[in-house]
């Protein structure tokens, strides 16, 4: 196996009192796709800052390409496009005019970022908007606009913090059609996220994060195999009731959670389970089999559901 | 290896600076082009109305003014003065208010520095586009002047390189003090300092009139210096003082620069 382009190790972040990161390892391959999954405060961004060389650290050794990005900062964000969870976009200035200067900050020459603004217009779906004032865009357009601008310098590593967060269903789809194309073309991914379903649709390994640790580690496949179950019934008997069946349900399958308006019910066979649920004369209100998802080992390693 | 990469590795130069302010000014060209030219407009006016209303409505009453053994009219005395300002005007517009604006609002530093640009390529590029306000206010307050006949000599030209290091000192400052400040009420403060500065500092008269205390408080401020220097290229009388003028805009030129700089690390690479 070649070098990992990132190796972190140990690392941890602490703002005074508060410990953001605390002591975590990972590596990311080349050509992977590497997922940061948490909920809000699980030390995700402040992550994602140390691997961009805008942060520093307070212990802990991280390599980048083989450089430390807190003593080769600029070369190290050479290496990289960044898209951060706010689109900083320059809003002084039109589509076209972004790509250009972004790529004028990294001392490529005019010739190149000419050329290559075509490509990623085109990439980020925006030829017709190119002479149009960032600040008209929508926000899905904004967000394929700072990802098409990451893309300027061809980075070894385009980092993704929350890439589709505060964007609507449509333009989530659109924008992870995108970077599934980055993907395919080899590019290196390393992005966090709070959906479960974005981290099952783009990464080929993830961490699970939850209070600066990393608490998993695996391919969401193998993560989900190895602490869920193969299916999940959900059930609802109304709030009230809902704690009064609890002890009974939970003796008749692998594991329980109980959530404030439901139950979840880890199984083999869900449908067959939701049979003997009748046949000991428990009638839910309403009844959902599915499949397990990372949101299952979440609540598994943390006892909390992701978004809350 | 990506073109980026090639180009950053053959810059051997620290962490905050990459060597290219240019691509500051080529975002400050390319944001100023389609931006409102009102600004522009009423910061070169300022000192244009000034010297109307001072010159030519305060000038006929004051009549002449003798400065040791030479005597000049007073709207000829007031003009190197109302230069010196309209170079600060220009510079600290763009450095106080508009640096304001991207390191608090539209996080434009933030995203430069997510770049291999450092801190100090970020802090010569804006201060140089400030100067360059500075420049083209002073030239265009230059035009103004002759096209009137108040030009002395051809030393009033000298007088424009001068009001350049006025121009650079006040943006390095400008934008130093402006990185400290967090909240618009603060920046209110900025217009608090430089209203009697402007009024006071020896534009308008020469600050012999005040007591000695008086004199030597406003002999510390940057733009007394300013004026003298430029109101001594005017009149072609360079002496020793003009040295100590000099000195004093390069040390504030310094400073600000390396209190820019070093703020712009510690607010967004920490």
């Amino acid at each position: 196996m070649s070098k990992p382009l990132i190796s972190v190790r140990g690392l941890t972040k602490k703002f005074d009192d508060f410990t953001a990161v605390d002591g975590i390892n990972f590596d990311v391959a080349k050509g992977e796709s590497f997922g940061l999954l948490g909920p809000n405060g699980a030390g995700k961004s402040t992550t994602m800052r140390i691997l961009s060389a805008t942060s520093t650290r307070t212990s802990g050794t991280v390599e980048i390409l083989d450089k430390d990005p807190e003593k080769f900062g600029p070369l190290v964000r050479a290496h990289l496009g960044v898209v951060p969870q706010q689109d900083n976009l320059d809003g002084e200035l039109t589509v076209s005019e972004n790509l250009f200067i972004y790529g004028r900050y990294f001392g490529l020459s005019k010739k190149f970022i000419n050329g290559k603004i075509e490509e990623l217009l085109e990439f980020a779906q925006l030829e017709e908007k190119r002479d149009v004032k960032v600040e008209a865009l929508s926000g899905g357009m904004k967000r394929r606009l700072t990802i098409a601008r990451g893309l300027v310098s061809e980075p070894d590593i385009l980092l993704l913090d929350e890439p589709t967060t505060g964007l609507d269903p449509q333009a989530r789809h659109i924008l992870w059609d995108r970077l599934f194309r980055l993907k395919e073309q080899g590019v290196t991914l390393v992005l966090t996220t709070h959906f479960m379903d974005e981290a099952e649709q783009l990464c080929d390994r993830l961490v699970v994060m939850d209070k600066g640790a990393i608490m998993a580690e695996g391919s969401p496949q193998g993560l989900i195999k190895e602490y869920s179950s193969k299916e999940v019934l959900e059930v609802r008997f109304g709030s009230d009731r809902n704690k009064q069946v609890a002890p009974q349900l939970a003796q008749m399958c692998e594991r329980m959670e109980t959530l404030p308006d439901r139950l979840l019910m880890y199984t083999e066979d869900g449908e067959k389970l939701l049979e003997r649920i009748a046949a000991a004369n428990l009638h839910p209100t309403t009844s959902l089999v599915r499949r397990s998802s990372l949101e299952d080992v979440f609540l598994r390693l943390t006892g909390r559901t992701l978004i809350e | 290896m990506s073109a980026a990469v090639i180009i950053a590795m053959k810059n051997k130069s620290s962490a905050m600076y990459a060597g290219r302010p240019h691509v500051l000014l080529e975002r400050g060209w390319l944001a100023f082009r389609s931006s409102t030219w009102i600004p522009v407009v009423t910061g070169f006016a300022e000192p244009v109305l000034f010297l109307l209303a001072f010159g030519y409505g305060m000038g006929n009453l004051v009549g002449d003014v003798t400065i040791g053994n030479t005597t000049i009219d007073y709207t000829a005395f007031i003009a190197p003065g109302l230069l010196a300002n309209s170079a600060m005007n220009g510079a600290i517009y763009d450095s106080t208010w508009n640096v304001f604006w991207k390191l608090n609002e539209s996080k434009l530093y933030k995203t430069m520095l997510s770049t291999p640009l450092g801190p100090m390529d970020i802090a010569l590029g804006e201060i140089s586009w400030a100067l360059i306000r500075g420049l083209v206010y002073s030239l265009g307050f230059l035009t103004v002047v002759s096209v009137l006949g108040i030009t002395p000599s051809f030393w009033a030209l000298l007088a424009i390189p001068a009001a350049s290091l006025v121009a650079f000192g006040f943006a390095s400052f400008g934008m130093a003090i402006t990185s400290y400040f967090k909240t618009y009420q603060q920046m209110g403060f900025i217009n608090i300092i430089l209203l009697p500065m402007t009024l006071f500092s020896g534009s308008l008269y020469p600050i012999s009139v005040y007591p000695d205390w008086l004199e030597k408080v406003i002999m510390a401020l940057p733009l007394w210096h300013g004026i003298e220097l430029v109101r001594a290229f005017w009149f072609g009388e360079i002496n020793s003082g003009v040295l100590v003028h000099i000195a004093y805009f390069i040390l504030m030129i310094s400073a600000g620069l390396f209190v820019t700089s070093r703020r712009l690390r510690a607010l967004f690479l920490r």
